[in-house]
């Protein structure tokens, strides 16, 4: 299981009706790494994510985690082999206080999901881990704070804690900066170099010093098809990468 | 459960214990009857996000098949209910497991159309009596020893299914399932991607909530002596739908002053004749235009803990 690359895809392509979103991309993800994916609106970095965690079925192409082909596998199944994503949008369970939240990440593995018949109760043994998952994420004042009524970034920060319960190998962030304030962006970037620790992160994400800062590798997109690939320093110096994304203005 | 809800229920169980020397015993029975199958109903619009709209194919089915084998095979009533609860799991499974693979209005159009497959086959059926239904209906003796054409006896007897069946509703939403289920209904996505199989989760509600159904439709055909087509149609599903809308989506005492209202409604209005559908469809509209949270939602939205107020799962 320890090869070099955790997360592998050969000539992946998702084709929608009369439209190619993705074209034959080969992404290979280094374990331990942090690796973004960018690219102007509309490159398919979303959808390569969401063809990664089987949100969406390929139509051509592989995809190898840890080796094995997990192509045609549920994504339900992808998330309980230990690799998770995040969501665009903050992904809480609004209605649930912070501490449920989390509980629900850490419940699954207690094999009693089906009980219908078994109280509440029964949950309250996972309370310690799940208050050490919110306090390693700075929460511990807001844990019976019901989760809709948190600020943004707070969100996101739940929304990791949440991930980390389920002690992925990998995890995908889809966006993790998206409409937060600097004060946050500063706070989650921190959080997710912490927790990159001993896993790998591949994230898309907008926020270009955010991306320089923390990515060891980045592929840019473009219309569907990997256009550069290489450490922060090599791919903002690459003239095609500027001309399709950055501008000329930028760096 | 909390002061709130355990105050609340003691109340209920006390107004239960006392209506029947006051009110009309068939009358609360009808509305017992309702309740239970508007709080099966609640279980999965309100806790899972899923609006059936097939409901009355498992109550209605289940009521036939608890007449049918009381009267024709001579089973004793606690059997014969038992047996429509059953009809309801095993029609909840069929029906489920086909509907569930769709989402939102496609999945009530489902329930719908195979709610409808379920009508005609009980107006074609010879055993289901067609238009004339099962009638008379013996009630038996319950466990063999207390005689149910006693109202009283019978009145205690529902009484008691229906707050069993509540406990039932109350234990599933506060249980791990339960907790599966809240989060699915908040964000499915999410849930999926915590590596819960969705589908698997929303079947069993569903399942248990046809069960419920039937539990529900077994008994009142006992209470009445009586399985029709009325329980069966459409407009049936349409009734638990606005029961549990007027009393309060997602709120464990909704449905229950829900089908009161309603049951109430029909029963002192029935003079109006045909009108009692316009009537009931005007507070309908008023409802949704000025209390959307249903009549149970609104006081704990307006004198409930912060954050307590029902979410209204269903879309």
């Amino acid at each position: 299981m320890a090869g070099e690359y955790i997360l592998e895809t050969r000539d992946l392509t998702k084709e929608f009706i009369g439209f190619v979103a993705v074209r034959k991309v080969n992404l290979r993800v280094r374990r331990h790494s942090i690796h973004a994916l960018i690219g102007p609106n509309g490159a398919g970095k979303t959808t390569v994510f969401n063809l990664l965690t089987k949100f969406l079925r390929p139509t051509g192409g592989q995809i190898l985690y840890n080796g094995q082909d997990i192509t045609h596998t549920k994504p339900a199944a992808i998330a309980r082999s230990g690799m998770v994503r995040s969501f665009q949008i903050s992904a809480v369970f609004p209605h649930l206080s912070v501490r449920e939240n989390v509980r629900i990440a850490l419940q699954r593995p207690l094999g009693t999901s089906f009980h219908f018949w078994k109280p509440e109760r029964s949950l309250e043994a996972l309370h310690a881990r799940a208050e050490e998952l919110i306090e390693d994420v700075g929460l511990t004042q807001y844990r019976t704070a019901v989760a809709g009524e948190l600020p943004y970034g707070r969100k996101r920060a739940l929304e990791i804690a949440t991930t980390l319960a389920l002690e992925p190998e990998m995890m995908l962030l889809d966006e993790p900066m998206a409409g937060m304030g600097q004060e946050d962006i500063g706070r989650i970037a921190d959080l997710i170099r912490r927790v990159a620790k001993n896993r790998t992160v591949l994230m898309v994400e907008h926020n270009m010093s955010v991306v320089a800062q923390l990515s060891d590798t980045i592929t840019v997109l473009q219309r569907g098809e990997i256009l550069a690939e290489g450490p922060y320093a090599d791919v903002s110096r690459n003239p095609a990468v500027v001309e399709a994304y950055m501008g000329t203005g930028h760096g | 459960m909390d002061r709130a809800t355990r105050i609340t229920f003691l109340a209920m169980l006390v107004v239960l214990a006392v209506a029947p020397f006051v009110l009309y015993p068939i009358f609360l029975m009808k509305v017992l009857c309702f309740a239970l199958f508007a709080c099966a109903f609640n279980l999965l619009v309100g806790y899972v996000g899923l609006l059936s709209f097939g409901h009355a194919a498992f109550f209605g089915s289940a009521g036939y098949v608890t007449a049918y084998t009381v009267k024709m095979w001579g089973l004793p009533p606690e059997l014969g209910i038992l047996l429509g609860a059953a009809t309801g799991a095993g029609l909840g499974l069929v029906i489920g497991w086909l509907a569930i693979r769709r989402q939102g209005i496609y999945f009530a159009m489902i329930t719908l159309a195979l709610s409808q497959i379920v009508f005609f086959y009980a107006l074609q059926a010879p055993w289901t009596g067609g238009e004339d239904g099962i009638q008379s209906v013996p009630r038996g003796h319950l466990f063999g020893l207390i005689d149910l054409h006693d109202p009283m006896a019978m009145y205690f007897t529902v009484a008691a299914i229906f707050v069993l069946g509540f406990l039932f509703v109350y234990r599933v939403i506060h249980s791990p399932f339960g907790q599966v289920l809240k989060a699915i209904r908040e964000n499915e996505p999410r849930a999926i991607s915590l590596g819960y199989e969705t589908d698997r989760y929303k079947l069993l509600a569903f399942v248990l909530s046809a069960t419920l159904a039937g539990l529900a439709g077994g008994t009142k055909s006992l209470v009445f002596q009586l399985a029709s087509l009325t329980d069966v149609q459409w407009q049936m599903s349409g009734e638990v739908v606005l029961m549990t809308l007027v009393g309060g989506l997602g709120t464990i005492f909704g449905p229950i002053v829900g089908a009161a209202v309603i049951v109430t409604m029909q029963n002192y209005l029935a003079e109006f004749g045909s009108w009692v559908t316009i009537i009931q469809g005007f507070i309908f509209v008023v409802c949704v235009l000025t209390f959307r949270r249903g009549i149970v939602g609104e006081i704990i939205g307006r004198f409930g803990p912060k954050g307590a107020a029902p979410t209204g799962g269903g879309h």
